[in-house]
């Protein structure tokens, strides 16, 4: 009987968060088209978010790269397709792993990072100086946090699947001795508009929920320091969890247009 | 000291302040007037709602009921702009000084002031401004440095710069000496004073440390579960046989 009231008070607190964190997106909206714009902030924020993950994408990018290759080279040859791979690399890049691998590592990288700062200023009270300097803090340290994750995740997806394909070609060159001009060709003439299209718009997703959830944890952090330490982790948790979801629906979606 | 009220012009007014988290009751009718260019110091144990208090005054907690009037306006009634215009005439210094770590400490100064355009118009050039709050407070040279290498009292004397940038009326201190040496304490005590005498400013001084409060108040109130208790000079206070104000003073 206790475990069932332990699992209904989980899910009501659960339902909480979610209504906290929709009433949070909304200030977002709300709070975005208001003037002054904090247009350098947010160019500075796009700058850090950026250049602090950028190695990280190239160099997990350039990996997935070479492995994904590397892994289904020997079941090609068997069906003797091995010309499909620079075909088969880049639509799955492009489409579905590209976006999520970047995703996921912006958000232990940014999110954790947006929670922590966040929240460290939360329990020393700079946010409160921040209010009471006249400054909204939530139009200046969260509305440009979440527009500049929104605006570099797609950018940054794209490094990292130009990187992997990369990747993929060093491979094929080394190991098939396939030219750099003939592997590109191959995967241009395989990627469609239909292809890049929902991948792109759904990175801009991505990125919008690895700002909101990170701002929306360090924001609202308590409980001192150690309620620092727990929002950098719960924002990475809960954002993993979120950037799932929004990819199945995104797949959904993008699945009834193909349809139609 | 001189405990007379210098001047008898209200300047802040909060008549049956209350606030509540839940089924704690912070504030249970509190009530307080702050006269023009007065320091009021508010003592009483950590959790009686003292730090509360303060951050209702400025607008950074609601209050449930009651009314708080800043320069005879009604805080709850105030929008955003209109708050954020009369926060440029109440300064804030924080209990842990809350310099905003990312930046230096002419970054911190220059914050507030670019922000406020609407009192001081459109800055070319901040320095002159951050380089005379900074020389108020001993600091000049620390201009370019970053707040994690200040020791802890400088960075309570350069949050109390950040404070005076705006050249505010009315100060409102968190525990300003806690968790700072006897003699650092002491220092930021007079540099207040100085402060006050210099700019003519009000105070409301919140702590639980006598020796401030005998340095700085014109008057104080002992604050018990939320409510006024006890309302008086430092002399009449310390002389009091009240085993509640008798515990500050022992």
């Amino acid at each position: 009987m206790n475990s069932i009231f332990k699992i209904i008070e989980l899910f009501k607190n659960f339902l909480l968060e979610i209504g906290e964190l929709s009433y949070f997106a909304g200030r977002f909206f709300k709070e975005a088209f208001k003037r002054p714009s904090e247009f350098k902030e947010f160019l500075r924020q796009c700058f850090y978010m950026g250049n602090r993950s950028l190695l990280l994408v190239a160099v997990t990018g350039f990996i997935i790269g070479l492995v994904f290759t590397l892994q289904s080279r020997p079941t090609l040859q068997e069906f003797g397709a091995v010309s499909w791979m620079p075909s088969m690399v880049s639509i799955s890049i492009i489409r579905e792993i590209g976006p999520i691998i970047t995703a996921l590592i912006c958000a232990g990288r940014i999110g954790s990072g947006i929670g922590a700062e966040l929240g460290s200023m939360r329990v020393t009270e700079q946010i409160d100086a921040m209010e009471v300097s006249g400054t909204n803090p939530f139009k200046y340290l969260v509305v440009t946090r979440i527009l500049a994750t929104t605006f570099m995740l797609p950018i940054l997806v794209f490094f990292g699947d130009a990187i992997a394909i990369f990747g993929s070609y060093l491979v094929e060159n080394v190991k098939g001795n396939v030219s750099f001009l003939l592997y590109f060709n191959q995967v241009f003439n395989a990627l469609e508009f239909g292809d890049l299209i929902p991948s792109t718009i759904k990175t801009f997703f991505f990125g919008f929920a690895i700002g909101l959830v990170g701002c929306f944890k360090g924001y609202y952090c308590k409980k001192g320091t150690a309620g620092v330490g727990l929002a950098a982790n719960s924002a990475v948790v809960f954002t993993s969890m979120l950037l799932f979801i929004i990819d199945f629906i995104a797949v959904f979606v993008t699945d009834i247009f193909y349809d139609l | 000291m001189d405990t007379t009220v210098p001047n008898l012009k209200p300047i802040i007014v909060i008549k049956d302040l209350k606030k509540s988290y839940g089924e704690n009751h912070v504030l249970n009718g509190f009530n307080m007037v702050l006269y023009e260019g007065e320091s009021l110091v508010i003592m009483g144990k950590s959790g009686s709602g003292k730090s509360v208090m303060i951050k209702c005054l400025i607008g950074l907690e609601e209050h449930d009921s009651g009314s708080i009037q800043v320069m005879g306006k009604e805080i709850s009634e105030l929008d955003r702009d209109e708050l954020d215009d009369l926060r440029t005439e109440v300064g804030f210094l924080f209990q842990g000084s809350a310099l905003y770590d990312s930046m230096t400490v002419r970054e911190n100064l220059e914050f507030p002031l670019r922000r406020h355009t609407k009192k001081f118009g459109v800055i070319k050039d901040t320095t002159p401004l951050v380089i005379q709050a900074l020389e108020n407070v001993g600091l000049a040279h620390t201009i370019n440095l970053m707040p994690e290498e200040l020791s802890g009292g400088m960075k309570r004397r350069v949050a109390l710069a950040r404070t005076l940038i705006l050249q505010p009326k009315i100060i409102l201190y968190d525990e300003p000496t806690t968790g700072l040496d006897p003699i650092t304490a002491k220092e930021i005590l007079l540099l207040m004073k100085s402060i006050q005498e210099k700019y003519n400013t009000s105070s409301i001084i919140i702590t639980h440390d006598v020796d401030c409060a005998r340095v700085i108040s014109n008057r104080m109130i002992l604050l018990v579960d939320g409510k006024n208790y006890i309302e008086g000079t430092f002399e009449e206070l310390s002389i009091s046989t009240d085993p509640k104000v008798q515990a500050f003073f022992k």
